[in-house]
């Protein structure tokens, strides 16, 4: 291609994908932004002032999120990496259905079963808790952490357990000082992708959480459906904050070799 | 223990966590469906829902937009994905800052990027601003309705937007397993770069495309908040209609909600087949 229509590609590109975040930011400081405006009338720090304090709840909310998907993630992660490991290293009957099972909840949208899972929750009593929320997320997480860690147990080689094994190791000592460091960058970059994956939930936490459990994207959206754009703004901000500091750790395992994170990634 | 145990005994839990959850979730939204619901004294099981939905005006209107917003969405955003994945397999000043544009893309929640398009693209918005500056409007109205419009323009906008990047970084995972020499012996035999392109590069690519673009059709097809933020209040997109009919306070609805579920999920299953089938055929380059 001729460098000045490829820098002309990459610049309308690069204009494109940043173009949303524009009214985003500057919302969060306008003061008084009306049709036909460019620019606002005023700035101010009102609408930040007010999303950071401790009346608004957005902070509690934040603060409830992470813990939701933080929590979600070190599930997941118990239960992904022994399923992970038999999927990666071993060829069985029932493994292709074992897998379709896997992807069923990954591809499948959330409505499809959410309806469903509300009937169930509800005479469990896990509608409106914040661990009936966790449960939930799983459904989308735990098929992503899995398939992730059999992608990262398909090139482990397990000759290294067996020396340690002959050398008097015990199945802890095995798992801690062998398999874990092996499969740790996999893991990590697995674990941060599930958590963005929590975090980003909407509809099941709107309709297990049955308007109790507050998250981020539920406070963002109702900022936003009241017409509060300032506020809405920086709320926005905030949320995209953790996906942000996640993506500048692992920018490098993505582009990197690790197709084990890139291959079941999600739209 | 042997191996089988081992396995069954690794794969437990996350069965059973999954079944539970999902099967059991599948499983009563079909129940319901069939308006099989004991607690409320329905104990004969039957299609009433499925046939109150299907000769719904309303319901074909929503599904339709839903089919419309899932295949538009998915052409484009693959389209311009492939032209990014081999724009960015070059080497040019400034292919960083876009490789860091396109992986931030990834880590942003739906809601908030549809939250972005309507302040871009709504009456009021940045573009209707710019128009008025220009002089091409007089007045909010006059802007041509792109969010919350009959055609689903602004819904389609933000799912190039989301996923675009999506597409392009597992092409580019695509590209990095695919050797260069190919399309130089190519041309080598005398191919023109198009030719190299299409006849030898594309082909080698498509299991990752049409994997990707399966997933990508999925989530268009079946997602709630973006239509929630950017869609007309007429017709619906098929999920804000099904949530609509399964929240609404006549609980005479809520079979008609499960059914829509139900179908909702054929859809996925159909897709989620084909997915599995491109990627036993495309072998090991398929993500």
């Amino acid at each position: 291609m001729h460098p000045r229509l490829r820098l002309l590609a990459a610049l309308a590109l690069a204009g494109w994908l940043v173009l949303p975040f524009l009214p985003l930011a500057v919302w969060s400081v306008a003061h008084g932004w009306r049709f036909p405006d460019l620019w606002p009338r005023a700035l101010s720090g009102k609408a930040w002032g007010y999303a950071l304090s401790d009346t608004a709840g957005v902070l509690d909310s934040f603060a409830l999120t992470v813990f939701i998907a933080l929590s979600t993630t070190v599930l997941a992660a118990l239960v992904g990496i022994p399923a992970g490991r038999a999927l990666g290293l071993y060829r069985f009957r029932g493994k292709g259905l074992v897998t379709a099972l896997l992807l069923a909840p990954a591809i499948l949208p959330g409505l499809a079963i959410v309806f469903g899972l509300h009937g169930i929750f509800l005479r469990l009593g896990l509608v409106g808790t914040t661990g009936g929320v966790i449960l939930a997320h799983l459904i989308p997480v735990l098929p992503y952490m899995t398939l992730v860690m059999a992608a990262v147990f398909s090139a482990f080689d397990t000759g290294y357990e067996d020396q340690a094994r002959s050398l008097g190791a015990s199945p802890a000592q095995v798992f801690r000082h062998v398999t874990l460091p092996a499969i740790l960058p996999g893991l990590l970059a697995g674990a941060l992708f599930a958590f963005l994956i929590s975090w980003s939930q909407y509809l099941l936490t709107l309709a297990i959480g049955g308007g109790r459990v507050q998250t981020l994207p539920l406070v963002l959206y109702s900022f936003a459906a009241s017409g509060r754009n300032d506020i809405t703004g920086a709320i926005a901000l905030l949320y995209i904050l953790p996906g942000l500091l996640i993506l500048v750790v692992t920018s490098r395992w993505i582009t990197g070799r690790s197709a084990a994170v890139v291959g079941t990634l999600r739209p | 223990m042997t191996d089988r145990h081992r396995i069954l005994l690794l794969l437990a839990p996350a069965l059973v966590i999954l079944g539970g959850l999902f099967i059991t979730g599948l499983g009563l939204t079909l129940l319901r469906s069939l308006r099989y619901f004991p607690g409320l004294g329905l104990t004969d099981p039957d299609l009433s829902a499925y046939r109150a939905i299907l000769t719904s005006p309303g319901f074909l209107k929503s599904l339709g937009l839903s089919l419309w917003i899932a295949s538009a969405s998915t052409l484009i955003a693959a389209g311009l994905a492939l032209a990014a994945a081999l724009l960015l397999r070059q080497t040019f000043p400034g292919r960083a800052v876009i490789s860091f544009l396109v992986q931030l893309n990834l880590t942003i929640p739906h809601i908030v990027g549809a939250i972005g398009i309507l302040y871009l693209f709504s009456q009021s918005g940045s573009f209707a601003r710019l128009a008025h500056a220009a002089g091409l409007i007089a007045a909010p109205g006059d802007f041509p309705a792109l969010t919350q419009d009959p055609y689903a323009i602004g819904i389609i906008l933000l799912y190039v937007w989301k996923e675009l990047p999506f597409i392009t970084l597992i092409l580019l995972a695509n590209l990095q397993s695919i050797s260069a020499d190919h399309e130089s012996v190519a041309r080598s035999l005398g191919a023109t770069r198009w030719q190299a392109f299409r006849h030898v590069l594309l082909p080698m690519l498509m299991p990752g495309l049409a994997a990707a673009s399966a997933l990508v059709f999925a989530f268009a097809f079946g997602a709630y908040e973006v239509p929630l933020i950017l869609g007309a209040s007429a017709p619906k997109a098929l999920p804000v209609l099904a949530w609509q009919s399964y929240t609404d306070t006549d609980l005479s609805t809520r079979p008609e909600a499960m059914a829509m579920a139900v179908l909702i999920a054929l859809f996925g299953l159909l897709l989620l087949f084909l997915y599995m089938r491109i990627l036993r055929s495309g072998g090991r380059d398929a993500p």
